[in-house]
């Protein structure tokens, strides 16, 4: 009879089973056994067997590994420790056969073999190994051009959707923005020294594919400054339902009901058989774009649009990022931005309390300072709407003279 | 031979070597898309080349065994190359379109579903669990994997009124920040951490243990004669920070841990603005190893959307539709004293005005 009748459950399924894979992979590894019979004693006692640990790592480096240890080493022995190894993904995830065969070869040797394809923040999460092996590991991944990501109140691995390299909405190219900025700041990375952690994410457009408005502190969103562009051959073929939104049933696309008139700034019409957009209202949304990708697309003028400071609940709730600067260019070498972010981080430094997000700090401190203080200029865009209270701390006075 | 050269700060490696050569020649040069059927995407460059993908569905937490299985399918029927989603699927790309059936009846062969795309529930993106976090109050990937179970037919299908997200969290740290989701679902811990006063003293540093605390609920205390803390419970949110110092502090309470149900929330842009996810289900118990409570529940909410959205609402939208009273009537949920919020700026919840519906 199997040790473990609990999570043996799921191995039933048609969903892909992560004990089925454990259970194989513990054939060849005594790591992956102890880690199922720690699991099985979670699901029967409802509760984690895991402790934080004290702090592990590389030399040089003050992020990138997590210490982990079981409560109960004497039982499993296997995954008394049990530590985390975050190695920095290629930007957009992509990956040569190769290139995985030669990290898997490097976990089978030096770790319990099992991953996580990919961590929440971006970076390849190797689940599972001890303090003796760390050196080899990083020597051997260095060696091999691979480093690792960060942990702590440093900045995180940066990640992007995959942008130009596959998709036409992309108005940034996310891929070489986000390797490039990862290079640029490999010192943040990799030896914490900030008030809290500082992710960044790039998306290619408003459809924001890698979250980063709801999951880091700086967001930058691609957008466009000039007009849709806009096929009518092509609009004509939705009319017509030679072309569908998807391949759903109902996928013939009404332009009226399912374009216009869900178009969020009503800016769009269509008399005749002919499309229209009032491009200097259209907030860039996104929606039209979606339903009919073959007629219409992004305007040419890509740049993008910054958001800062999203965040978890912890501690004072929930955060959207929200916008600081309304449209950039993107372009390499990115001074501009990258200087933004300077005095962004100058200023979080001085006035960010420990383990206090930028997002929080900005509300504490206000919105209104916080912009002045790394000089952008106030504008409309940064808000939904002006304060309806009256507790306005005025800055200036006259005096008598 | 020569000690192995160790060096710092180099970087991942350039994505340029990663991309399949069809991708790399239409970089920067895409025209549009089209989606094919579930999980086959397939795009089209300036120059009228085309390219397939083949979406499939990845359990997050895999192993060398599977990643080179997908390695193999990638050498056989890509050139050698693939990649992972936001969402954790994982997709192979070609330009020869004869590829793509025979790489399809391989993935299932393989017993990785085919979907993911255009109105489907994706992956579910989560956490760590009981595999690998000590803050956990549920486990993260055997949730995923119970709800997915009972959801596969909206992966491998495209029948919802617009794609639907949904996410899972284990604690309220939330790593991967679900709370913008269609569908969110948070383990939660209820109960301030226990205090072992006789191992805290030896275990713990008691000024670290006291600085841990984002509540400052926790104070230095001599307790029959030791060295230890107390928790002013009615600060303590729950959170954890001091066991991850403090060994001798667990948080997780098998009794009172449990799973809420948040719904409503996106990320997108498209026709209305990101939103976060609100509360439908206060509280549900954990119920290893299936818990029959959240797939049932989830199933619950997904199918009642299903037959009640518009054509292209997402959830959230569907909801500011119809209004909160409605779903609740809808999904058959009880409405609590619990959703009622009570946090900062809680009033801006309220309902200041006789727009009602009878
Ligand atoms: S965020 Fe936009 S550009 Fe990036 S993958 Fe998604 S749709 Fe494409
Ligand atoms: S992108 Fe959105 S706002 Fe702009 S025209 Fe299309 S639907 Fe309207
Ligand atoms: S959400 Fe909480 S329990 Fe889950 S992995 Fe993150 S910190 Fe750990
Ligand atoms: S669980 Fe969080 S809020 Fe409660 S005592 Fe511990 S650190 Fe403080």
């Amino acid at each position: 009879m199997s040790n473990t009748p609990l999570i043996d459950e799921l191995v039933k399924g048609p969903w892909p089973s992560f004990i089925k894979d454990i259970k194989r992979t513990a054939e060849k590894n005594e790591m992956c056994k102890d880690l199922l019979n720690l699991l099985e004693m979670s699901y029967r006692d409802k509760k984690t067997h895991w402790k934080h640990g004290g702090i592990v790592g590389v030399r040089g480096y003050g992020g990138g590994i997590i210490g982990r240890y079981s409560d109960s080493p004497e039982l499993y022995p296997g995954v008394s420790h049990f530590h985390t190894v975050r190695i920095n993904q290629p930007a957009g995830w992509f990956y040569s056969t190769s290139a995985l065969r030669y990290i898997c070869d490097l976990w089978e040797k030096h770790g319990s073999g099992l991953t996580n394809l990919h961590g929440s923040t971006g970076d390849m999460v190797m689940l599972g190994t001890t303090t003796e092996h760390l050196e080899d590991i990083f020597t051997d991944l260095s060696e091999h051009g691979w480093d690792l990501g960060g942990s702590g109140s440093d900045m995180r691995t940066p990640s992007c959707c995959l942008g130009k390299s596959r998709c036409e909405f992309a108005c940034i190219d996310t891929m070489a923005i986000c390797h490039d900025l990862t290079n640029e700041w490999q010192d943040e990375l990799h030896r914490p020294a900030f008030p809290y952690k500082f992710k960044i994410k790039i998306a290619g457009c408003p459809n924001d594919c890698v979250a980063s408005i709801a999951r880091s502190d700086c967001s930058i969103i691609g957008t466009w400054r000039d007009n849709i562009r806009q096929d009518d051959a092509a609009v004509a073929k939705y009319a017509s339902g030679e072309l569908v939104y998807g391949a759903r049933a109902d996928g013939k696309v009404d332009i009226k009901a399912d374009v216009v008139d869900k178009c969020p700034t009503g800016c769009m019409s269509y008399e005749g058989g002919k499309l229209s957009i009032d491009n200097k209202n259209c907030n860039r949304c996104m929606h039209c774009i979606n339903l009919m990708p073959q007629a219409l697309r992004v305007g040419v003028d890509g740049g993008a649009t910054i958001l800062l400071g999203a965040k978890a609940p912890i501690v004072q709730g929930a955060l959207l990022s929200s916008v600081l600067v309304p449209f950039i260019k993107m372009d390499p070498p990115y001074e501009e931005f990258k200087e933004l972010i300077g005095r962004i981080w100058e200023f979080w430094d001085e006035n960010g309390e420990a383990r206090e997000r930028i997002g929080e700090m900005i509300v504490r401190i206000g919105k209104g300072n916080f912009v002045e203080e790394v000089g952008c200029d106030p504008i409309p865009e940064m808000i939904c709407e002006p304060r309806s209270n009256p507790y306005i701390f005025y800055e200036e006075y006259f005096e008598e003279e | 031979m020569a000690a192995p050269k160790r060096k710092t700060d180099i970087g991942p490696p350039h994505y340029d070597q990663m991309l399949h050569p069809a991708i790399k020649a239409n970089y920067g040069k895409w025209k549009s898309h089209q989606n094919l059927k579930p999980g086959v995407l397939m795009h089209e460059g300036e120059s009228g080349a085309k390219v397939y993908t083949v979406r499939g569905a990845s359990a997050r937490l895999i192993s060398i065994t599977t990643i080179r299985e997908m390695c193999d399918l990638a050498d056989k029927y890509c050139d050698g190359f693939l990649r992972y989603t936001s969402r954790n699927n994982v997709e192979f790309m070609t330009d020869k379109e004869a590829n793509v059936e025979p790489l399809i009846a391989d993935l299932k062969a393989m017993g990785v579903p085919v979907g993911g795309t255009g109105s489907s529930i994706s992956n579910i993106v989560h956490t760590q669990g009981w595999v690998h976090c000590h803050s956990s109050a549920t486990d993260a990937s055997g949730v995923v994997k119970v709800v997915m179970d009972e959801l596969i037919d909206y992966f491998t299908s495209m029948s919802l009124p617009a794609h639907l997200r949904i996410a899972v969290a284990c604690c309220l740290n939330m790593c991967g920040a679900v709370h913008c989701s269609d569908i969110a679902i948070l383990g939660i811990h209820r109960t301030p951490p226990t205090i072992d006063h006789d191992k805290l003293g030896n275990m713990c540093e008691i000024p670290t243990t006291v600085a841990s605390c984002p509540k400052a609920a926790i104070r230095p205390a001599m307790v029959e004669g030791k060295q230890s803390v107390e928790v002013i419970e009615d600060l303590c949110m729950y959170c954890g920070n001091c066991y991850t110092v403090c060994p001798a502090m667990p948080i997780a309470n098998p009794l009172n841990d449990g799973i809420s149900i948040w719904v409503g929330g996106k990320v997108s842009n498209s026709r209305t603005k990101p939103m976060f996810s609100k509360l439908a289900i206060p509280y549900l118990p954990n119920t290893p190893p299936r818990w029959p409570e959240v797939s049932d529940a989830v199933k619950n909410i997904v199918e009642v959307y299903a037959r009640d959205a518009k054509k292209y609402e997402r959830v959230g939208e569907w909801i500011n539709r119809i209004g909160w009273p409605q779903f609740f009537e809808k999904t058959n949920l009880e409405f609590t004293k619990y959703h009622i919020d009570d946090f900062t700026l809680a009033s801006s919840t309220y309902n200041s005005s006789t727009h009602i519906k009878f």
